[in-house]
Protein backbone atom coordinates (compact mmCIF):
# COMPACT_ATOMS: atom_id res chain seq x y z
CA UNK A 1 0.00 0.00 0.00
CA UNK A 2 2.15 3.02 -1.21
CA UNK A 3 -0.12 4.97 0.02
CA UNK A 4 -0.23 4.82 3.39
CA UNK A 5 3.86 4.96 4.00
CA UNK A 6 5.68 4.11 7.21
CA UNK A 7 7.63 7.52 8.07
CA UNK A 8 9.89 7.24 10.21
CA UNK A 9 12.48 10.75 10.56
CA UNK A 10 11.12 11.97 8.00
CA UNK A 11 11.83 8.39 5.60
CA UNK A 12 9.59 7.03 3.87
CA UNK A 13 8.91 2.93 3.84
CA UNK A 14 6.15 0.68 2.53
CA UNK A 15 7.14 -2.30 4.83
CA UNK A 16 5.52 -1.62 8.29
CA UNK A 17 7.23 -4.80 9.43
CA UNK A 18 10.73 -4.72 10.95
CA UNK A 19 12.55 -8.05 11.44
CA UNK A 20 16.11 -8.54 13.33
CA UNK A 21 18.63 -10.92 11.74
CA UNK A 22 19.68 -13.41 14.83
CA UNK A 23 18.74 -16.56 15.71
CA UNK A 24 18.70 -18.72 12.17
CA UNK A 25 20.39 -21.22 10.78
CA UNK A 26 22.69 -19.93 8.02
CA UNK A 27 23.02 -16.64 6.37
CA UNK A 28 21.34 -18.36 3.79
CA UNK A 29 18.02 -18.81 5.72
CA UNK A 30 18.85 -14.95 7.10
CA UNK A 31 18.72 -13.73 3.58
CA UNK A 32 15.56 -15.85 2.62
CA UNK A 33 13.72 -15.09 5.74
CA UNK A 34 14.17 -11.55 5.44
CA UNK A 35 13.43 -11.45 1.86
CA UNK A 36 10.28 -13.18 2.32
CA UNK A 37 9.19 -10.41 5.02
CA UNK A 38 9.38 -7.56 2.54
CA UNK A 39 11.34 -5.53 5.26
CA UNK A 40 12.94 -2.82 4.39
CA UNK A 41 14.34 -1.93 7.96
CA UNK A 42 16.35 -4.66 9.72
CA UNK A 43 18.11 -4.57 12.95
CA UNK A 44 21.88 -6.18 13.37
CA UNK A 45 24.03 -5.82 16.41
CA UNK A 46 27.49 -4.79 17.30
CA UNK A 47 29.51 -7.42 18.19
CA UNK A 48 33.90 -8.02 18.54
CA UNK A 49 35.58 -9.68 15.15
CA UNK A 50 36.81 -13.10 15.85
CA UNK A 51 40.08 -12.83 15.32
CA UNK A 52 41.64 -14.62 12.59
CA UNK A 53 38.15 -15.67 11.21
CA UNK A 54 37.95 -17.00 7.36
CA UNK A 55 38.26 -14.10 5.94
CA UNK A 56 36.73 -15.83 2.56
CA UNK A 57 33.85 -16.61 4.56
CA UNK A 58 30.71 -14.06 3.67
CA UNK A 59 30.11 -11.47 6.46
CA UNK A 60 26.48 -10.42 7.22
CA UNK A 61 26.46 -7.35 5.49
CA UNK A 62 27.39 -8.85 2.22
CA UNK A 63 24.34 -10.73 2.19
CA UNK A 64 21.83 -7.73 3.23
CA UNK A 65 24.17 -4.83 1.70
CA UNK A 66 23.06 -1.38 3.52
CA UNK A 67 22.41 -0.20 -0.39
CA UNK A 68 19.16 -2.61 -0.10
CA UNK A 69 18.44 -1.80 3.68
CA UNK A 70 18.26 0.24 6.09
CA UNK A 71 20.13 -1.17 8.62
CA UNK A 72 18.97 -0.61 12.33
CA UNK A 73 21.92 -1.56 14.47
CA UNK A 74 20.94 -2.39 18.05
CA UNK A 75 22.39 -2.26 21.83
CA UNK A 76 21.47 -5.52 22.87
CA UNK A 77 23.46 -7.19 25.37
CA UNK A 78 23.80 -3.53 26.90
CA UNK A 79 22.90 -3.03 30.78
CA UNK A 80 23.80 0.16 30.92
CA UNK A 81 23.49 4.24 29.00
CA UNK A 82 27.14 3.82 28.70
CA UNK A 83 27.66 0.84 26.96
CA UNK A 84 24.96 1.52 24.96
CA UNK A 85 26.16 4.85 23.80
CA UNK A 86 29.28 3.18 22.89
CA UNK A 87 28.14 0.69 21.23
CA UNK A 88 25.94 3.18 18.91
CA UNK A 89 28.93 5.45 18.61
CA UNK A 90 31.01 2.31 16.87
CA UNK A 91 27.93 1.42 15.17
CA UNK A 92 28.00 4.97 13.26
CA UNK A 93 31.34 4.28 12.33
CA UNK A 94 31.27 1.24 11.15
CA UNK A 95 27.75 1.94 9.00
CA UNK A 96 29.94 5.24 7.68
CA UNK A 97 27.98 8.05 9.83
CA UNK A 98 24.37 6.21 9.45
CA UNK A 99 22.71 7.42 13.04
CA UNK A 100 19.25 5.60 12.86
CA UNK A 101 19.24 3.24 15.34
CA UNK A 102 17.71 0.65 17.76
CA UNK A 103 18.34 2.01 21.70
CA UNK A 104 17.68 -0.83 24.02
CA UNK A 105 18.97 -0.96 27.56
CA UNK A 106 18.39 -4.29 29.56
CA UNK A 107 17.41 -4.39 33.20
CA UNK A 108 18.56 -8.28 33.69
CA UNK A 109 19.53 -11.43 31.83
CA UNK A 110 16.58 -13.46 32.96
CA UNK A 111 13.79 -11.31 31.46
CA UNK A 112 15.61 -8.87 29.53
CA UNK A 113 13.01 -6.41 30.20
CA UNK A 114 14.16 -2.68 29.90
CA UNK A 115 15.87 -0.57 32.25
CA UNK A 116 13.78 2.31 31.49
CA UNK A 117 16.06 4.76 33.76
CA UNK A 118 18.87 4.11 32.19
CA UNK A 119 17.41 4.12 28.66
CA UNK A 120 16.22 7.57 29.10
CA UNK A 121 19.91 8.52 30.22
CA UNK A 122 21.16 6.90 26.95
CA UNK A 123 18.32 8.63 24.45
CA UNK A 124 19.50 12.20 26.09
CA UNK A 125 23.15 11.44 24.96
CA UNK A 126 22.71 9.99 21.84
CA UNK A 127 20.01 12.49 20.61
CA UNK A 128 22.68 15.27 21.87
CA UNK A 129 24.95 13.38 19.64
CA UNK A 130 23.17 13.98 16.52
CA UNK A 131 21.68 10.04 16.53
CA UNK A 132 17.96 9.30 15.28
CA UNK A 133 16.71 6.83 18.32
CA UNK A 134 14.26 3.89 17.95
CA UNK A 135 13.76 3.22 21.25
CA UNK A 136 13.06 -0.08 22.81
CA UNK A 137 10.78 0.34 26.01
CA UNK A 138 8.40 -0.92 28.53
CA UNK A 139 4.95 -0.59 27.56
CA UNK A 140 4.89 2.62 30.90
CA UNK A 141 2.84 5.06 28.61
CA UNK A 142 4.49 7.98 30.90
CA UNK A 143 8.32 6.63 29.87
CA UNK A 144 6.95 6.83 26.38
CA UNK A 145 5.77 10.42 26.82
CA UNK A 146 9.09 10.99 28.01
CA UNK A 147 11.14 9.27 25.66
CA UNK A 148 9.77 11.32 23.03
CA UNK A 149 10.03 14.77 24.25
CA UNK A 150 13.65 13.80 24.24
CA UNK A 151 13.55 13.63 20.59
CA UNK A 152 13.38 9.96 20.17
CA UNK A 153 12.27 9.02 16.17
CA UNK A 154 10.21 6.32 17.55
CA UNK A 155 8.88 4.27 20.17
CA UNK A 156 8.72 0.51 20.42
CA UNK A 157 7.18 -0.74 23.59
CA UNK A 158 7.40 -4.03 24.38
CA UNK A 159 4.05 -6.70 23.42
CA UNK A 160 5.70 -9.27 26.20
CA UNK A 161 9.47 -10.17 27.35
CA UNK A 162 11.82 -10.26 24.21
CA UNK A 163 11.92 -14.01 22.68
CA UNK A 164 8.97 -15.10 24.09
CA UNK A 165 6.06 -15.47 21.52
CA UNK A 166 3.66 -14.67 24.56
CA UNK A 167 2.47 -12.17 22.31
CA UNK A 168 0.63 -8.80 23.15
CA UNK A 169 0.14 -8.70 26.72
CA UNK A 170 -1.29 -5.51 27.38
CA UNK A 171 -3.21 -4.03 24.29
CA UNK A 172 -4.56 -1.23 26.92
CA UNK A 173 -0.97 -0.03 27.62
CA UNK A 174 -0.45 0.27 24.05
CA UNK A 175 -3.35 2.74 23.36
CA UNK A 176 -2.35 4.78 26.21
CA UNK A 177 1.20 5.19 24.41
CA UNK A 178 -0.69 5.73 21.03
CA UNK A 179 -3.01 8.24 22.46
CA UNK A 180 -0.03 10.30 24.05
CA UNK A 181 2.59 10.00 21.18
CA UNK A 182 2.95 11.73 17.91
CA UNK A 183 5.89 9.53 16.93
CA UNK A 184 5.50 6.50 15.11
CA UNK A 185 5.14 3.42 17.66
CA UNK A 186 6.24 -0.01 16.43
CA UNK A 187 5.58 -2.83 18.66
CA UNK A 188 9.03 -4.80 19.53
CA UNK A 189 9.73 -8.39 21.29
CA UNK A 190 7.25 -10.71 22.28
CA UNK A 191 5.59 -11.51 19.18
CA UNK A 192 4.78 -15.20 18.21
CA UNK A 193 2.53 -16.05 15.25
CA UNK A 194 0.80 -13.85 12.55
CA UNK A 195 -2.50 -13.48 14.77
CA UNK A 196 0.02 -10.72 17.20
CA UNK A 197 1.08 -9.11 14.62
CA UNK A 198 -2.18 -8.05 13.38
CA UNK A 199 -3.37 -7.33 16.29
CA UNK A 200 -0.91 -4.95 17.05
CA UNK A 201 -1.25 -3.30 13.89
CA UNK A 202 -5.66 -3.19 14.58
CA UNK A 203 -4.63 -1.26 17.76
CA UNK A 204 -3.03 1.15 15.49
CA UNK A 205 0.51 1.12 15.86
CA UNK A 206 2.65 1.86 13.18
CA UNK A 207 4.56 -0.75 12.43
CA UNK A 208 5.47 -4.86 14.14
CA UNK A 209 9.32 -5.45 15.02
CA UNK A 210 10.13 -9.05 15.38
CA UNK A 211 12.94 -11.89 15.32
CA UNK A 212 12.43 -14.58 16.96
CA UNK A 213 8.79 -14.96 15.90
CA UNK A 214 10.19 -15.92 12.56
CA UNK A 215 13.70 -17.21 13.26
CA UNK A 216 12.18 -19.95 15.62
CA UNK A 217 9.50 -20.51 13.65
CA UNK A 218 9.78 -24.28 12.41
CA UNK A 219 9.38 -22.61 8.72
CA UNK A 220 10.87 -19.39 8.79
CA UNK A 221 10.36 -18.67 5.38
CA UNK A 222 7.00 -19.21 5.08
CA UNK A 223 6.19 -17.48 8.56
CA UNK A 224 7.75 -14.45 7.65
CA UNK A 225 5.63 -14.62 4.59
CA UNK A 226 2.55 -14.90 7.26
CA UNK A 227 3.88 -11.84 9.22
CA UNK A 228 4.03 -9.59 6.10
CA UNK A 229 0.51 -10.54 5.13
CA UNK A 230 -0.61 -10.33 8.54
CA UNK A 231 1.12 -6.85 8.94
CA UNK A 232 -0.54 -5.45 5.91
CA UNK A 233 -4.14 -7.14 7.08
CA UNK A 234 -3.94 -5.73 10.44
CA UNK A 235 -3.16 -2.54 9.14
CA UNK A 236 -5.78 -2.42 6.45
CA UNK A 237 -8.68 -3.49 9.36
CA UNK A 238 -7.15 -0.94 11.09
CA UNK A 239 -7.89 1.80 8.15
CA UNK A 240 -11.27 0.46 7.23
CA UNK A 241 -12.56 1.35 10.81
CA UNK A 242 -13.78 -1.76 12.78
CA UNK A 243 -17.59 -2.45 13.46
CA UNK A 244 -17.82 -1.52 16.66
CA UNK A 245 -18.21 -4.35 20.06
CA UNK A 246 -21.47 -5.03 21.36
CA UNK A 247 -21.53 -7.07 24.81
CA UNK A 248 -24.51 -8.99 25.30
CA UNK A 249 -26.98 -8.48 22.52
CA UNK A 250 -26.74 -9.55 18.85
CA UNK A 251 -27.69 -8.20 15.68
CA UNK A 252 -28.80 -10.70 12.78
CA UNK A 253 -27.08 -9.97 9.39
CA UNK A 254 -30.51 -11.43 7.72
CA UNK A 255 -34.16 -9.57 7.74
CA UNK A 256 -36.49 -10.52 10.29
CA UNK A 257 -38.85 -10.36 8.05
CA UNK A 258 -40.82 -12.70 4.92
CA UNK A 259 -39.75 -15.54 6.89
CA UNK A 260 -41.87 -18.66 5.88
CA UNK A 261 -44.42 -20.05 8.07
CA UNK B 1 58.37 -6.09 21.46
CA UNK B 2 54.85 -4.48 22.93
CA UNK B 3 52.20 -6.19 24.25
CA UNK B 4 48.85 -5.07 23.59
CA UNK B 5 45.28 -6.15 24.56
CA UNK B 6 42.87 -7.05 21.02
CA UNK B 7 39.12 -7.83 22.21
CA UNK B 8 40.32 -9.17 25.43
CA UNK B 9 43.07 -11.04 24.15
CA UNK B 10 47.07 -10.58 24.59
CA UNK B 11 49.08 -9.91 21.26
CA UNK B 12 52.54 -9.40 21.50
CA UNK B 13 54.23 -7.52 18.24
CA UNK B 14 57.71 -7.18 17.27
CA UNK B 15 57.49 -3.95 16.27
CA UNK B 16 54.68 -0.94 16.83
CA UNK B 17 52.29 -1.81 13.81
CA UNK B 18 50.17 0.72 12.28
CA UNK B 19 45.78 0.07 12.78
CA UNK B 20 45.97 -0.65 8.94
CA UNK B 21 48.74 -3.19 8.93
CA UNK B 22 47.27 -4.85 12.29
CA UNK B 23 43.63 -4.94 9.98
CA UNK B 24 45.48 -6.43 7.19
CA UNK B 25 47.33 -9.54 9.91
CA UNK B 26 43.77 -9.85 11.29
CA UNK B 27 42.43 -10.35 7.85
CA UNK B 28 39.88 -7.84 8.13
CA UNK B 29 40.89 -6.69 4.77
CA UNK B 30 38.19 -5.06 2.93
CA UNK B 31 35.57 -5.58 6.13
CA UNK B 32 33.27 -3.36 7.21
CA UNK B 33 34.95 -2.66 11.23
CA UNK B 34 35.14 -0.27 13.60
CA UNK B 35 37.70 0.41 16.00
CA UNK B 36 38.23 1.51 19.55
CA UNK B 37 41.47 2.48 20.98
CA UNK B 38 42.35 3.17 24.77
CA UNK B 39 38.12 3.57 24.71
CA UNK B 40 38.36 6.35 21.44
CA UNK B 41 37.11 5.49 18.41
CA UNK B 42 40.00 5.72 15.62
CA UNK B 43 38.09 6.89 12.36
CA UNK B 44 39.05 4.32 9.11
CA UNK B 45 40.78 7.41 7.81
CA UNK B 46 43.78 7.35 10.52
CA UNK B 47 44.45 3.99 9.78
CA UNK B 48 47.58 4.12 8.48
CA UNK B 49 48.69 7.06 10.39
CA UNK B 50 48.26 6.20 14.02
CA UNK B 51 50.70 2.56 15.36
CA UNK B 52 49.75 0.51 18.34
CA UNK B 53 51.93 1.40 21.65
CA UNK B 54 52.63 -0.86 24.18
CA UNK B 55 49.56 -1.41 27.14
CA UNK B 56 46.81 -0.60 24.30
CA UNK B 57 43.56 -2.11 24.50
CA UNK B 58 41.43 -2.16 21.54
CA UNK B 59 38.03 -3.17 20.39
CA UNK B 60 37.49 -4.06 16.88
CA UNK B 61 33.81 -4.99 16.01
CA UNK B 62 31.92 -5.82 13.06
CA UNK B 63 27.96 -6.35 12.25
CA UNK B 64 26.67 -9.53 13.01
CA UNK B 65 22.75 -10.71 13.22
CA UNK B 66 20.69 -9.65 15.92
CA UNK B 67 16.86 -8.59 17.20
Amino acid sequence: MTSDPLIIAGKSYHSRLLVGTGKYKDFAETKAAVEASGAEIITIAIRRSNIGQNPNEPSLLEILPPEKYTLLPNTAGCYSADDAVRTLRLARELLDGHSLVKLEVLGDPQSLYPNVVETLSAAKTLVKEGFQVMVYTSDDPIIAKQLEDIGCVAIMPLASLIGSGMGILNPWNLQLIMERVQVPVIVDAGVGTASDAAIAMELGCHGVLMNTAIAAAKNPVLMASAMKLAVEAGRMAYLAGRMPRKLYSATPSSPTSGLIK
Amino acid sequence: MISVSINGNAQHFEHPLSISELIEYMELSGKRIALERNGEIVPRSQFSQQHLAHGDKLEIVIAVGGG
